[in-house]
């Protein structure tokens, strides 16, 4: 791990102004994701700004649905009551992640940022469109078993992010709010926050340099309230997904009045599907039209030499989890 | 920010700097800047850490890189606590900040200071194990021992968290320990022991 400098920020333009003085230095929340790229000699910030004691706190009922500050722990968000009972997907989707002791350390906003897992990315020996633009993927012809099959290019086909939080985050129409330097807010839906690879793999998410995720708004809606997250991994516990599915439904009469489908570990991003979605809607829910919706979900996957058992997994992973809300 | 810098030191390499306006990025040596001026410390290179670990106040000097992992292992010697990954992966650097688990090699000392750190170290009262340490000598919970502590404090914290109240409950929120001896199910016994008797 390089040598840095470090400090203390206790409001946002204290983080602002250190991060204006000091080109490269990046912000420090749980520390989980950066320490271990850091250690991994896959960054190598001159200065570390601690932002933990920022305001950037609170679970919070608001008139339309939830509000978290990024501050908040990965932990503190997946057992607290609220989330628990309007937002069981987000909840289990924090609470199937990492380890116990890791969640007591992230931070709402880390987990969004976190990197992907692509070994290649990880060994710096390698070449990586993702970490040097340009030096190219070995992955396309290499170790590609737990490649994403949906929404890859040629240059780069990783799940770039890996984690739980923003798949179910996508599937109920969650918002980021965004400070800048200047501290200037905007509203960004998660569906638009994080990239495709195309052509800039290097390039994961419309956040600017320097700026803050200060919380996340999770609109209420009857299908997150009957919702929830299923994690198929490589062991039962203490993975990341081979293929994950947060699902909602509002199912009234045995008819499906909306419905909502994220899947994670198949896309290249956190993977929304409309096409499923149309499926589920109007429909009665049942197997038939579970496996409609499955069908449809995976019908553009594209995979790779080692990934086609994903297909399926993914399409199976979907028809459970709607099973498991349609049942519950 | 007393910590942070020692008057008495002759290799001082702690700075201070402070954000006000167009000042940029100027290090001025800290025994020229006034300690209680507003904004941000700028800590660069070792200084004087406190850390309070088992209800002692230790202190080191320290660059800001120092992980408590290392920190505690390095350069306080309280070598019970392992590391076994440095990556968050196994769980073998587990300890308590203020009552709650964490790996310590995914945390920088710095970032510590003010908080309550409890070690295994710290668990027995004198020559009285704690509940969890007999259970796991009663129960084989371990062979070559280099989890050991790591898989006694996360078990800890899960029984306080209320998450030890069935095996399967027990094994998912102990799954960030690994132990690659596989001692697995004798550990679960002894976690449950000590659960089940509260
Ligand atoms: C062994 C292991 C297993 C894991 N398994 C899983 C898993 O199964 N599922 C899963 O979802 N995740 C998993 N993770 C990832 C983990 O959830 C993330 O590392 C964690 O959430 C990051 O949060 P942090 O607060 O520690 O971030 P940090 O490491 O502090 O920061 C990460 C990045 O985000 C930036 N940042 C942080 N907060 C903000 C903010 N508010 N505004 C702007 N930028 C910010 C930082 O500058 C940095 O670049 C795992 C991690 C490890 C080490
Ligand atoms: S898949 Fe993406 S992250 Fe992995 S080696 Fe290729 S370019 Fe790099
Ligand atoms: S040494 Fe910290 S988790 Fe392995
Ligand atoms: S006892 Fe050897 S690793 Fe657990």
């Amino acid at each position: 791990m390089n040598d840095f400098h470090y400090a203390k920020a206790s409001t946002a333009k204290e983080a602002a102004d250190l991060m204006n003085d000091q080109p490269g230095a990046v912000y420090l929340a749980g520390a989980t994701t950066l320490l271990d790229l850091m250690k991994a000699n896959l960054a190598a910030p001159p200065l570390l700004i601690d932002i933990n004691t920022l305001p950037f706190k609170g679970i919070e009922q608001t008139k339309d649905g939830l509000r978290i500050g990024t501050m908040e722990r990965m932990s503190t968000v997946g057992e607290n009551p609220l989330v628990v009972q309007e937002f069981p997907a987000v909840s289990q989707s924090l609470l199937l992640a990492a380890s116990a002791q890791l969640r007591n350390m992230a931070s709402i906003g880390g987990n969004l940022l976190q990197r992907t897992r692509c070994g290649y990315f990880r060994d710096a020996a390698f070449p990586c469109n993702k970490r040097q633009p340009g030096s190219g993927c070995p992955a396309l012809t290499g170790d590609n078993h737990n490649m994403a099959i949906l929404g890859t290019s040629e240059r780069c086909i990783t799940t770039s992010y890996p984690g739980d939080l923003a798949v179910a985050l996508l599937a109920f129409d969650a918002v980021l709010i965004l400070q800048n330097q200047k501290g200037k807010q905007r509203q960004v839906p998660i569906n638009e926050f994080y990239l495709l690879p195309g052509d800039t793999p290097h390039r994961e998410n419309v956040l600017e340099a320097g700026e803050l995720i200060v919380a996340v708004l999770i609109p209420t809606a009857t299908h997150a309230q009957h919702s929830t997250y299923l994690k198929v991994r490589e062991r039962t516990s203490y993975a990341y997904a081979l293929a994950s599915a947060a699902v909602g439904l509002d199912v009234q009469n045995g008819i499906i009045r909306s419905a909502r489908v994220a899947l994670g570990g198949v896309g290249a991003q956190p993977w929304r599907s409309p096409a499923a979605e149309k499926v589920l809607t109007g429909a009665p829910a049942n197997r038939a039209t579970f496996q409609d919706a499955a069908s449809a979900a995976l019908q553009n996957a594209k995979p790779r030499s080692e990934n086609a058992f994903k297909i399926e997994l993914a399409q199976n992973t979907l028809v459970r989890a709607l099973e498991t809300v349609a049942n519950a | 920010m007393a910590s942070e810098w020692s008057p008495g030191s002759s290799s001082r390499r702690t700075f201070i700097k402070q954000t006000t306006g167009l000042a940029g990025l100027t290090l001025a040596p800290m025994n020229q800047a006034e300690p209680s001026a507003p904004g941000p410390t700028l800590v660069q290179g070792a200084t004087e850490l406190s850390l309070r670990i088992n209800g002692r106040v230790y202190s080191l000097r320290a660059e800001p890189r120092t992980t408590l992992l290392d920190a505690l292992r390095e350069y306080l010697h309280l070598t019970g606590t392992k590391k076994g990954c440095d990556h968050g992966q196994c769980g073998a650097c587990t300890v308590h900040v203020d009552g709650e688990r964490i790996t310590s090699c995914l945390t920088l000392a710095i970032m510590q200071q003010g908080k309550q750190i409890t070690t295994i170290e710290g668990l027995a009262k004198g020559d009285q194990l704690h509940p969890m340490q007999e259970a796991f000598l009663k129960h084989d919970g371990f062979q070559c021992g280099y989890c050991t502590p790591g898989q006694i404090m996360s078990a800890v914290a899960c029984i306080r968290e209320g998450h030890a109240t069935s095996d399967d409950q027990c094994r998912e929120w102990m799954s960030g320990n690994i132990c690659r001896c596989g001692a697995y199910p004798n550990i679960l016994a002894a976690i449950r022991e000590v659960a089940s008797s509260q």
